[in-house]
């Protein structure tokens, strides 16, 4: 009992350390840019930058769009599978998987090829074209973890019976999504939009790839070539994705309790 | 009272290679309460379905108000309907719920608020407005179910099995309710359950269910005193049977244990002297000896004897059968005892002969 209670401990300090002490140094070293005594001189020369504020609106606007994606596909997808092809869902689960199997250059280069301005479809031929293709692959590669959460979100609920009661009730297909399904998978629906958020904001190879100004590359392109700043950058993308993730843990307290409970 | 307002006509539905439901008619007046009562599996809820549009017969139609809506979707027929497990909208309020139906339809709010009200003060729950499913009991939100199926005035409410999820007491108050609520509106019912007690209580009809089929449809009174086929007799109510062997067609007698019965003219069916019939009585058409009026005697024994509060079940041994029967518990008089020789008597008018 004793002893297996000091190895729990053991691990959970390595761990724990394996994954503070580089955050700490991290955080220490981008405090040092002044000679001789800590300062936000990093923090302020990176926030102060234009192309930092550049890059960070566009990803943030991409992820927007990319989250807009995501949900109009993935939620009228998932509550099908679940009403009409249950028989399926191993499939789409297995399809949904495959972004995280096939790297991003892969499908970033069979972009290239696809939809090049002589394709017929060339959406890279202007650069909104690219913006949207850029969307969709961001979409893509968050399939897996917004399809999982919106699939465990529908769980929570009886599917076909409250779609028989709104549909008894007079409802149509749009009436029955907007007002009971999604209301009721929105807390697992946020949580699966900020997971494409922190996906989206520090994504690179797609974004590189595609030569898009988008926050990704400009970190890396920091990162090469500056001291301090990327020490500054790095911390602030790890508050922004633990950000998302704390957001993620208040919101699930919210999540509509099942009143299927017959007492 | 007798114009029809629901008809099925001919309906199957087969899932695959497996019939469900065959070849089922019925006729249901305005404003009639019809229960669908059968053991579990034999496809009311299947035919329900039919009848709110989730599914689609396989041959058949079916007619709401003289109209064919076979092919109609749910949402075009103006159905309410209350389901087993509630399925309340959880993300809405009780009173949000009760309105769904008439948002849907496009109603003003201050009429669809005054709407909601009349209907929560209907199920009793005027206060519970607010609160959402989560907050109610099951007999609750059972309630607001109904609330929210009746609130756009349907001109046909179903009920698959309202009453099962809940517990005994609540189920019978709840029973009442529903009945006297259908009875205030004079919407046309269809119930489903698999509980005799039920069917037998609430309806003016039943239809009883096997395999499929509809068995037998009639009014509570004729399923349990004048069954039609041997499934009904035992399904619904207790039934005693004894085996008779036919010893005279011409005047229908029938030899049971050692003494002949003479039955109703007809009773035969066309069963020939030697064949084995099975008899069968409820427990209210027997007494313990002789009484006027009842003209069938059988000797027996006593084998169980169970006191019951009012009534004492008493267990009796005919030969190799066992019947059932009630007595009324006297205070003036002893208790029949286990082990004593008797004699049953019934009338001949009584005994069902089941084919
Ligand atoms: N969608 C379906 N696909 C295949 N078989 C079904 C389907 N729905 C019901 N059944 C079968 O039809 C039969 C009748 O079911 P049901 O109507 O639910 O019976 P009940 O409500 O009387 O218990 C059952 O054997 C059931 O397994
Ligand atoms: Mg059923």
């Amino acid at each position: 009992m004793k002893v297996s209670r000091f190895w729990a401990w053991a691990t959970f300090i390595v761990g724990a350390a394996y994954f503070f002490i580089p955050l700490i140094a991290t955080l220490e070293f981008s405090l040092r840019m002044r000679r001789g005594e800590y300062s936000f001189d990093a923090y302020r020369v990176v926030l102060g930058d234009i192309r930092f504020q550049e890059t960070f609106g566009y990803s943030v606007i991409i992820a927007c769009f990319t989250i807009v994606l995501g949900v109009v596909l993935v939620v009228p997808t998932a509550y099908w599978i679940r009403l009409r092809m249950p028989h399926l869902r191993p499939v789409v689960e297995f399809i949904t998987l495959l972004p995280l199997i096939i790297p991003a250059i892969v499908i970033v280069f069979g972009y290239i090829r696809m939809y090049g301005s002589n394709s017929p479809i060339p959406f890279l031929g202007s650069t909104r074209g690219t913006d949207v293709l850029l969307i969709i692959g961001y979409a893509t590669l968050a399939l897996p973890y917004m399809y999982r959460a919106v699939d465990t979100g529908l769980r929570t609920i009886d599917v076909r019976t409250l779609t028989e009661a709104a549909q008894v009730h007079g409802a149509g297909w749009t009436t029955i999504i907007a007002r009971i399904i999604l209301p009721n998978v929105l807390i697992a629906v946020l949580s699966g939009a900020f997971l494409t958020f922190a996906i989206v904001i520090g994504e690179f190879t797609m974004a590189s790839l595609l030569n898009r100004p988008a926050f990704g590359p400009y970190l890396q392109n920091i990162g090469a070539n500056r001291a301090y700043e990327p020490a500054a950058l790095a911390v602030i993308a790890f508050a922004i994705t633990w950000g998302c993730m704390s957001v993620i843990q208040v919101l699930s307290r919210f999540a509509p309790k099942s009143a299927n409970n017959p007492n | 009272m007798s114009e029809t307002f629901l008809s099925i006509q001919g309906v199957r539905k087969a899932f695959g290679q497996t019939t469900v439901v065959t070849d089922f008619n019925l006729d249901v007046d305005r404003g009639e309460f019809i229960s669908f009562l059968g053991p579990s599996g034999c496809g009311k809820t299947t035919m329900l379905r039919m009848v709110a549009g989730f599914e689609e017969p396989s041959a058949g139609r079916i007619m709401i108000g003289g109209k064919d809506v076979t092919n109609l979707k749910p949402n075009q027929r103006n159905i309410g309907m209350v389901f087993q497990a509630y399925a309340l909208f959880p993300n809405l309020t009780v009173a949000q719920n009760v309105a769904f139906g008439l948002k849907v339809a496009g109603m003003p709010k201050a009429e669809a608020d005054a709407r909601v009200a009349e209907m929560l003060a209907i199920i009793k729950l005027p206060d519970f407005g607010e609160r959402y499913p989560y907050q109610l009991s099951g007999g609750q939100q059972q309630r607001v179910a109904l609330a929210r199926a009746l609130a756009p005035k349907p001109k046909l409410l179903l009920l698959d099995e309202p009453l099962s999820a809940l517990d005994a007491k609540v189920r019978v108050s709840l029973r009442e309710e529903i009945r006297s609520i259908q009875k205030k509106l004079g919407i046309t019912t269809i119930f489903v359950t698999h509980d005799q007690e039920e069917a037998l209580s609430m309806s003016d009809r039943i239809v009883v269910m096997y395999d499929g089929r509809a068995e037998q449809v009639g009014s509570p009174f004729e399923i349990y005193n004048r069954p039609s086929t041997k499934f009904v007799a035992n399904f619904v109510g207790t039934l005693n049977v004894l085996d008779g062997v036919v010893s005279n067609p011409a005047t229908a007698t029938v030899r049971v244990n050692d003494r002949e019965i003479t039955l109703k003219k007809g009773a035969l069916n066309g069963a020939k002297a030697g064949d084995t019939l099975s008899l069968a009585l409820r427990p209210e058409a027997i007494v313990l000896g002789k009484q006027a009026g009842r003209d069938s005697t059988l000797g027996g024994k006593i084998s169980d004897v169970s006191f019951l509060g009012s009534v004492i079940r008493v267990r009796v041994g005919v030969g190799k059968n066992a019947v059932s029967l009630d007595t009324f518990n006297s205070p003036t008089s002893p208790p029949p005892v286990v082990g004593e020789e008797t004699e049953i008597s019934f009338s001949a008018g009584d005994v069902l002969v089941l084919h």
